[in-house]
């Protein structure tokens, strides 16, 4: 492995990657409504003529909503490991929000680990790489998992 | 509703769904020639062309009402094309409706239909980091059967739906495609062939996700006046109802192609939920029907799960009641309320534009007594309902 390849977001803006990694959401000053990704322009309640917004930090923690996973490999701008390796991907209630927010589910998880209801926290890890940079992005662990299985320490 | 909001239905045409691999104008023309000839009117009859565009065929595609008009031979027709994602042959007979009820024109040709590539649907190329479309790819590798296996995990856990369940429903719309000319699959299968078939989004196997499908659909439509002087009013079929309208917020459930739900802080997440469910509801009330009135319908099984979500949504039963609803062979041919006679998505795969007006077709000749070998005895009252990415979503009914 290369020594000093970088970690760098794989979009901008769409989370947090030092200390405990969240996701950048936004919250209405006008009527509180949260959004992911980030509003900037107008407000989706259609009852507020908001255009004020705050940068909130989303809950780095929640219940799965459902869940899935993807057999074969999707296709381009995804950009799959080869040899592909099939993951999960969840659908997660955020309490506080009150949103569902879908993420890849951390690699070594299969579907029969996950259930609806199944707690789950927000880490960060590898889409893929190129020469230069590893691509983070955000992805959900299963808090009870009790396995080690990559995210958080990249 | 008063009669002066309803459409005639004069024609129905198709090209049959398959992967010809030719290019969409020859589908297109096909189903316009064909729903021409069903309605006793020539091209020079129609004053109102109303394409669906395709995305995936470059600008003819876009602007696809005016290259089956200029296919079909410039006649100084009106034209416009649509786009609404899988609702946009729905929005072309919106579109058609609207001309003719403002006494603009007496006769429309509606017309749809694509050439697809092979395999998962991918976004339009490019490196566009602004379109969630292109980001769920990128960022997450959800494709569309991802969302369809998250509602079928949901209705597992939530009604205890099993595999066999979803599989039952393939195995019907199996059967009721066998007999019809236009389905791409037509063959019978077991239970435990679509459980053998390859897992591609857990739960939902290779044979519960719907293909991707070239083809092409067209209808004939007019004022009710014309329809009698035309045709007379025996048998007349009318469109008293086309339903297009948006989710209502806050949309809680997760929906192609975002990344998040709507927040339900600030308006309680009730009253936006069910987007599915409120596409048919104000159909109906457009119409001034109940779901208790529906004969048939065509809904979107883009997975074989999904059919089961939507036998709630329009109202044939109560939510969770889905199961019990195919189990009781209530949905099948032969059935209390048949649902995709035509054999659904599951047999055709999905033309996109083409795919809501092929739904009408399949209610026309249902309520026509023509739908040979998979007929709804009696059918009087027809509904389609379907739904596609960034808030669309269809439903028409069609009344005797």
């Amino acid at each position: 492995m290369a020594p000093t390849k970088s970690a760098v977001p794989a979009v901008d803006g769409w989370f947090t990657t030092e200390g405990s990694p969240t996701l950048l959401g936004s919250r209405c000053r006008g009527c509180g409504t949260y959004a992911f990704p980030r509003e900037s322009y107008f407000c989706r309640n259609p009852a507020c003529d908001s255009q004020e917004f705050e940068d909130v930090a989303l809950s780095g923690r929640g219940t799965i909503w459902s869940y899935t996973d993807a057999r074969y490999q999707p296709p381009p701008p995804y950009r799959a490991a080869d040899p592909y390796e099939p993951f999960c991907i969840a659908a997660v209630e955020l309490a506080v929000e009150k949103m569902v927010v879908m993420g890849q589910v951390v690699g070594g998880v299969g579907v029969d680990d996950l259930s609806v209801g199944t707690e789950v926290e927000l880490v960060t890890d590898v889409l893929y790489e190129d020469d230069d940079h590893r691509y983070l992005v955000w992805k959900w662990r299963p808090l009870a998992s009790g396995t080690d299985n990559g995210g958080a320490d990249v | 509703m008063s009669d002066d909001k309803r459409v005639a239905v004069l024609g129905v045409g198709m090209h049959p769904w398959g992967k010809w691999g030719r290019n969409f104008v020859e589908y297109g023309l096909t189903a316009a020639r064909a729903a021409l000839a069903d309605a006793g009117l020539s091209w020079g009859d129609v004053q109102f062309v109303s394409g669906a565009d395709t995305i995936r065929n470059g600008y003819p595609g876009y602007v696809a009402g005016a290259t089956f008009a200029q296919a079909l031979g410039w006649t100084g027709a009106r034209v416009a094309s649509s786009y609404a994602a899988c609702a946009s042959g729905a929005t072309a007979v919106a579109a058609a409706r609207a001309q003719i009820l403002a006494g603009l024109c007496d006769v429309a040709l509606v017309v749809g239909a694509d050439t697809t590539p092979k395999g998962f649907f991918a976004p339009v190329g490019g490196d566009r980091k602004d379109d969630p479309d292109w980001l769920r790819f990128h960022l997450l590798g959800a494709t569309n059967p991802t969302y369809f296996a998250l509602y079928a995990r949901r209705r597992m856990e939530l009604f205890g739906a099993t595999e066999n369940d979803f599989a039952a429903v393939k195995v019907k719309n199996a059967r009721h495609g066998l007999a019809n000319p236009n389905a791409r699959y037509r063959a019978e299968v077991t239970t435990d062939e679509v459980l053998a078939s390859p897992m591609v989004a857990d739960p939902l196997r290779l044979l519960e996700i719907c293909a991707t499908s070239d083809g092409g659909a067209a209808l004939v439509l007019s004022s009710t006046d014309f329809a009698r002087r035309h045709a007379g009013s025996s048998g007349l079929l009318t469109i008293p109802a086309v339903s297009t309208v948006t989710p209502r917020f806050p949309q809680t459930v997760i929906e192609m192609p975002n990344f998040a739900t709507d927040s339900a802080v600030t308006v309680d997440g009730a009253m936006g939920s069910g987007f599915r469910h409120s596409i048919a509801h104000a159909a109906y009330e457009e119409a001034g029907i109940g779901p208790e009135d529906v004969d048939v319908a065509e809904v979107y099984d883009l997975s074989s799960a999904l059919e089961l979500d939507w036998y709630e949504d329009i109202g044939l039963c109560k939510e969770g009641e889905g199961e019990r609803l195919l189990r009781d062979g209530d949905t099948a041919v032969g059935g209390r309320i048949p649902v995709n006679p035509s054999g659904g998505l599951s047999c055709f795969g999905e033309a996109i534009p083409a795919q809501a007006i092929a739904q009408v077709c399949e209610i026309v000749w249902q309520l026509r007594g023509q739908a040979q070998g998979r007929q709804v005895d009696g059918a009087r009252v027809g509904v389609t309902a379907n739904q596609g990415l960034f808030g669309h979503g269809s439903s028409v009914v069609v009344t005797k």
